[in-house]
């Protein structure tokens, strides 16, 4: 594998990395929109790199569709209901930002400690997008546990989902039907999700997980 | 022989980085005046304010003490001795091998312990509130850059300035990842260390915005006017150390010709304009922060630093 | 030759401490003590530095027909013992120069001489001693001695409670301490180092005399989480016998750490290395972060010495980690680092805690928002006071910048190391040890400006005045020592040779030939530092600046009241105190380390009451860990108070069921 094209992976897989922490820090609503739209549109071009330096064409599929899904509909989509369903633009965390930094950045550590090892008779490619990926997956688990609103919750599941397609991209040989099959029901994941929070913010006024606790009777 | 030429080489460059400072930071005021459509002042304006300041009186409050006339000399001291160890536009300083990058940015945590119980000593609350700020920033920035550094000397096995500018320059270091992290880190700290917006708004004079300002709110004449050349010089030598191991290309290594070095100077020159356009810009395009969200600016610094590291660690053990 | 001279200083000590007992009613008892005990310590102090720049000598043992009787008391003088003896002695003859300007003012010398030399005497015997016998014996006596001297003014407010902490964490120590030695010796029970040494222990018996030694030491040392007696105890005694526990007494814990796990335990282990090196960058910030919510100038310094002891185990879990990969040069570099902070700490901390009590002494008080604007009445006191400050926030030419750019020197040697987890965890102690540097010049900052700088605070501080040569005499030397030790580093680190060589089997590369006394320590290209160049360059720009200015520009000046933004003269009261110069830093770091709780009352308008803030902090240690430990010993007490009311019939019962217990356990193990 040569220079050139090892250190173009990297770029974009540590790229990916960086714009999930990018999504850790975000406490505005749009903010965190547009920030997923640019995960998506990082793990599309690394994708497509993929695709050009493994010469496995179905992947530029792949690439497209999260281009196309993840970084134009699925964002445009959440901007439309984020306004219809008129939530307030701030996020609120459970702990403060700096410390789930720092527990992003040890996640980051242990993914790479628990990875390095297991892989390493593949190739360094397949290293460290495997590494990575377990990286933006369980930073993207980070997210959906430190934050109360409903739609970074969302937002964190479609990122664990970007860290899974750059895990299988990087290891060689996924096929296109499993792409499709996973991109398709994450779609229908997201509307139903959709629909479920339309019904929640009628009944309810609100979509703050803490809140809704004290209506099932538990203390929160 | 060599060594005469490097000593050579190192006044002209403790002699150029004084003369230079005062110019970098009226050209960073005129492109800002520029891109608000103002004239802003000449570039030369600088030199006129410390000129000015210099013909001056002190005026000294009756509490000061001999603590606040000696900072200002001790200030500046540290300060230019720290930007005369940074190469700009050679790396064959006679005195390089006395400091690291670590003990340059301890010679200028020295300068501002001083600035900081000078800015004590009157006993007014202005005073205070720039001290107890200006620590506080400090107190974050130190984590981030070394972190920085980490990185750096990850890479290029050493410290000292000179040898990561030719290591960067001369070897094949490729597309890195990490580099970029690094370089965006340390433009944070540099941002926070000058006292520049979004950290402090170096032109303002409300004390809910101050922390630099607020420290020399009481200094006055000459005293003044050195800590106004100090502040100068810190903001080049942030520059020049970006320059030196980022942008390496143009530096003149010991032993090349006259014209080397005078081509030196003038790609150094050009590194100091784009520099300074970009500093213009990004402060034009930003609001000043809250104090109390610096910690979170400074905080991202040392997280980029660290995957910074992290990042280098994969791609070497691979 | 060495070894009996330094045994006969002991002696004398011992013999000056008797002979106080009854001296201490005469009125120029303090002069003859102190004065005593200074030639003592300075003999002791020129054979230690004899020995050790005398190289890779022979140690030199001695074993004294006192103690157990088949036992004996062991003593050796090797390189560490006398390195470790310059400490001592040097802090120990300051304290003395200080002791007699400032025993002067001592309001029960009988409860403070006597003790004195007897604790000097016990911690020389500690770094002599050879056998675990010895060194117990003599630690526990230490302890002793210097509890006796907290309790010197048990009448004031919290000095009886801070000795009986004191008392339990010390004797809780020795505890642990005992059963390491008890593990080393092992069944055969062989006491002595010697022997010891020749049979190192099997890997889980040395885990176990790993975390022995350092919750034993380490409490002793200022380690988190047993660092809670510290603050209370080092304060509540006399200034000079605080910088004493501070500089001189943690560092013989920590030569009760390397001796047992650097000598006695053999070739360390990887996780070892990373176990103390987290310890010691949680103290190290834990310290200072405690030390910044301080206004008790004491008590401030004493959390300082938690955060030096924390960079001091830096260096040392570096040096295990190192060792244990055999990356030999490394563990050089990082206990050279660790030991030469071990000097520098010692100098400056002393230093700093006589300027406490001559501020004590001039003012009466220890509180920093009773003080301010004290460099216009004790200017040579907070001249010396402010070397201090800049020599322990590692600022350049001190000394303390020389150890802690070592240790980050030792620190960016570690990507070398194989084991992942020491790969990330190094970086992020790196940047503990960089944020504590940081905080501490910011705690400094705070001391100094708000003790020496500013404006009066208050009738004490109005009416302060300079105290006496002794205690000037004896500051101004340790300045003088900071700036030298920061400026020709190099002969201080050849000196640590024959230390680091016996430990971990290399040295640092010689420093004393290089080219304008650099110090290099792994290779020329990699890293250098030159203290007496920027020495020079700083005062040469400095003195170019002064005389371009004094030619060129206007040299007038006139004196006028503050500017102030134009705000008309205000009362001192309205100038930065000490807790909210620390507001910012507190707002940060506060919420987590210390669960920091601010309420403000405002009253309403018209209400001719004043407004108040109340800050409330708690150790979050204190919370986890001891309140509830203290309340399981108290409750399980309380269960067991029953048994002092049994009837005789019960207690012959108890007699006779741990009899038919043992016996059991004699059967089955036969």
């Amino acid at each position: 594998m040569d220079r050139l094209a090892l250190d173009v992976a990297h770029l974009f897989a540590g790229g990916l990395v960086l714009v999930s922490f990018m999504l850790l820090y975000q406490d505005r609503m749009t903010g965190l929109v547009n920030n997923f739209a640019l995960h998506a549109l990082v793990v599309s071009l690394a994708v497509a790199w993929q695709a050009h330096i493994q010469h496995a064409p179905h992947l530029y599929i792949t690439a497209a569709i999260a281009l196309g899904v993840k970084a134009i509909v699925i964002p445009l989509a959440l901007h439309r209901i984020i306004v219809q369903l008129g939530i307030h633009r701030t996020i609120e965390t459970v702990v403060g930002i700096g410390q789930t930094m720092l527990a992003g950045i040890g996640l980051v550590a242990l993914s790479i400690i628990v990875m390095l090892p297991i892989t390493a008779k593949a190739g360094t490619l397949a290293q460290q997008d495997l590494a990575f990926a377990l990286s933006v997956l369980l930073l993207g688990l980070l997210m959906m546990i430190s934050r109360r609103n409903a739609v970074s919750q969302v937002i964190g599941f479609m990122s664990i989902e970007n860290g899974l397609i750059l895990a299988a991209t990087g290891a060689k040989g996924m096929p296109l039907v499993v792409e499709i099959s996973v991109a398709f029901s994450i779609l229908i994941a997201l509307i139903v999700i959709g629909v479920f929070l339309f019904r929640i913010r009628e009944r309810f006024d609100t979509v703050d997980i803490h809140a809704l606790h004290e209506y099932r009777g538990e203390q929160p | 022989m060599a060594v005469a030429l490097d000593l050579l080489v190192q006044i002209a460059q403790m002699v150029l980085v004084l003369a230079l400072a005062p110019l970098f930071a009226g050209y960073v005021r005129k492109v800002k005046a520029h891109l608000l459509r103002r004239q802003g002042p000449p570039l030369v304006q600088p030199y006129r304010e410390v000129l000015r300041l210099l013909r001056k009186d002190v005026v000294l409050a009756d509490s000061a003490s001999w603590v606040f006339r000696v900072s200002p000399y001790l200030v500046f001291a540290t300060t230019w001795v720290a930007a005369a160890l940074v190469p700009t536009f050679a790396t064959g300083l006679v005195f390089s091998y006395a400091a690291d990058v670590i003990a340059i940015v301890a010679l200028l945590g020295s300068a501002r312990f001083m600035l900081a119980l000078a800015g004590l000593d009157v006993g007014t609350s202005f005073g205070g509130i720039g001290s107890s700020r200006e620590m506080l920033i400090a107190s974050l920035a130190e984590p981030a850059m070394l972190m920085v550094v980490f990185t750096l000397s990850l890479l290029a096995g050493s410290t000292q300035l000179s040898s990561i500018a030719a290591f960067m320059q001369a070897s094949d270091v490729g597309l890195r990842f990490s580099l970029a992290l690094a370089l965006i880190g340390l433009i944070m700290v540099a941002i926070a260390e000058n006292a520049r917006i979004p950290i402090d708004n170096p032109a303002t004079h409300l004390e809910l915005t101050m922390v630099h300002e607020a420290m020399i709110l009481e200094y006055s004449g000459r005293h003044l006017a050195l800590i106004e050349a100090a502040a100068f010089l810190k903001l080049l030598l942030y520059v020049s150390v970006i320059a030196c191991v980022f942008f390496p290309w143009g530096i003149a290594t010991s032993g090349q010709g006259l014209v080397a070095y005078v081509a030196a100077v003038g790609v150094y020159l050009l590194k100091l304009a784009a520099g300074g356009f970009l500093l213009a810009a990004f402060e034009t395009a930003i609001a000043k922060m809250r104090v109390f969200r610096v910690p979170d600016f400074l905080g991202a610094a040392l997280m980029l630093g660290f995957l910074a590291t992290l990042l280098l660690f994969v791609t070497m053990a691979g | 030759m060495a070894l009996t001279g330094l045994l006969w200083c002991v002696g004398a000590l011992l013999a000056i401490s008797a002979a106080a007992i009854p001296a201490a009613r005469l009125r120029s008892a303090s002069l003859l003590v102190y004065g005593a005990t200074l030639l003592v310590c300075a003999s002791a102090l020129g054979l230690a530095i004899a020995s050790l720049l005398a190289g890779g000598m022979q140690p030199d043992s001695l074993t004294l027909p006192v103690g157990l009787p088949w036992l004996g008391a062991h003593f050796r003088l090797d390189a560490l013992a006398a390195f470790f003896l310059v400490v001592v002695n040097l802090g120990a003859a300051s304290a003395s120069v200080y002791g007699i300007g400032y025993g002067r003012h001592e309001e029960a010398p009988g409860r403070v001489l006597p003790f004195f030399p007897a604790f000097l005497a016990g911690m020389n015997l500690v770094v002599l001693a050879d056998d675990a016998f010895t060194f117990l014996f003599t630690w526990e006596f230490m302890s002793l001695t210097s509890w006796a001297l907290v309790m010197a003014h048990h009448r004031r407010a919290g000095n009886a409670a801070a000795g009986y902490l004191y008392l339990i964490m010390a004797s809780f120590g020795t505890l642990a301490l005992l059963l390491a030695f008890g593990l080393l010796a092992g069944p055969a029970g062989g006491y002595a180092f010697q022997a010891i040494r020749a049979a190192p222990p099997v890997a889980g018996v040395a885990a176990g005399v790993l975390v022995l030694t350092l919750i034993g030491a380490g409490s002793k040392a200022g380690l988190v989480p047993l660092h809670v007696w510290l603050p209370l105890a080092h304060p509540a005694a006399p200034s000079h016998v605080s910088a004493l526990m501070s500089g001189v007494m943690t560092k013989v814990a920590v030569y009760g750490v390397v001796r047992i796990v650097f000598d006695l335990l053999g070739v360390p282990t990887w996780w070892a290395g990373a176990l103390v090196a987290l310890l010691g960058g949680v103290t190290a910030v834990m310290g200072v972060l405690h030390a910044l919510m301080e206004h008790d100038l004491k008590r401030l310094l004493a959390y300082h010495t938690v955060e030096n002891i924390g960079i001091i185990f830096i260096g040392l879990g570096l040096a295990l980690a190192f060792g244990a990969n055999g990356m030999r040069a490394a563990a050089a570099l990082a206990l050279t680092a660790a030991l030469f902070h071990v000097f520098n700490h010692s100098v400056f901390k002393s230093l700093l805690f006589f300027g406490s009590g001559a501020v004590l002494t001039a003012t009466g008080e220890r509180d920093m928002e009773q003080l301010g604007g004290l460099i216009h009445r004790m200017p040579r006191t907070a001249f010396a006071f402010l070397v201090g400050s800049a020599a322990i926030s590692a600022l350049p030419p001190f000394n303390g910048f020389v150890s802690e750019w070592l240790t980050f020197q030792a620190i960016l040697v570690s990507p070398a190391l194989p084991q992942w987890l020491l790969k990330f965890l190094v970086p992020a102690i790196g940047a503990l040890l960089a944020l504590s540097a940081a905080l501490a010049a910011a705690c400094f900052v705070k001391a100094f400006g708000v003790t020496f700088l500013g404006r009066p605070r208050s009738e004490a501080a109005r009416n302060a005045r300079e105290v006496d040569r002794w205690s000037l005499a004896t500051m101004f030397i340790l300045a003088a020592l900071c700036l030298v030790a920061g400026i020709l580093p190099g002969y201080f680190i050849d000196a640590l040779a024959p230390v680091t060589h016996s430990l971990a089997g290399s040295r640092m590369p010689p420093q004393g030939a290089l080219d304008w006394l650099t110090i290099v320590p792994v290779a020329q290209s990699r890293s250098s530092y030159n203290g007496l160049l920027l020495f020079l360059l700083i005062a040469f720009a400095a003195g170019l600046g002064a005389e371009a200015i004094h030619r060129w520009a206007s040299g007038a000046l006139r004196r006028s009241a503050a500017w102030d933004c134009g705000f008309p003269d205000a009362s001192p009261a309205t100038q930065y105190t000490a807790g909210s110069f620390s507001q910012p830093i507190r707002r940060v770091f506060g919420s987590v380390v210390f669960r920091a709780r601010e309420e403000v009352r405002i009253p309403p308008p018209g209400d001719l009451q004043p407004a108040h803030m109340h800050v409330r902090l708690r150790d979050v240690l204190w919370d986890v860990f001891y309140a509830p430990l203290t309340g399981v010993v108290g409750y399980v007490a309380d269960r067991f108070n029953k048994v002092q009311f049994l009837s005789i019939r019960a207690y012959l019962t108890l007699v006779f069921g741990a009899l038919v217990a043992l016996l059991m356990v004699l059967a089955v193990w036969q």
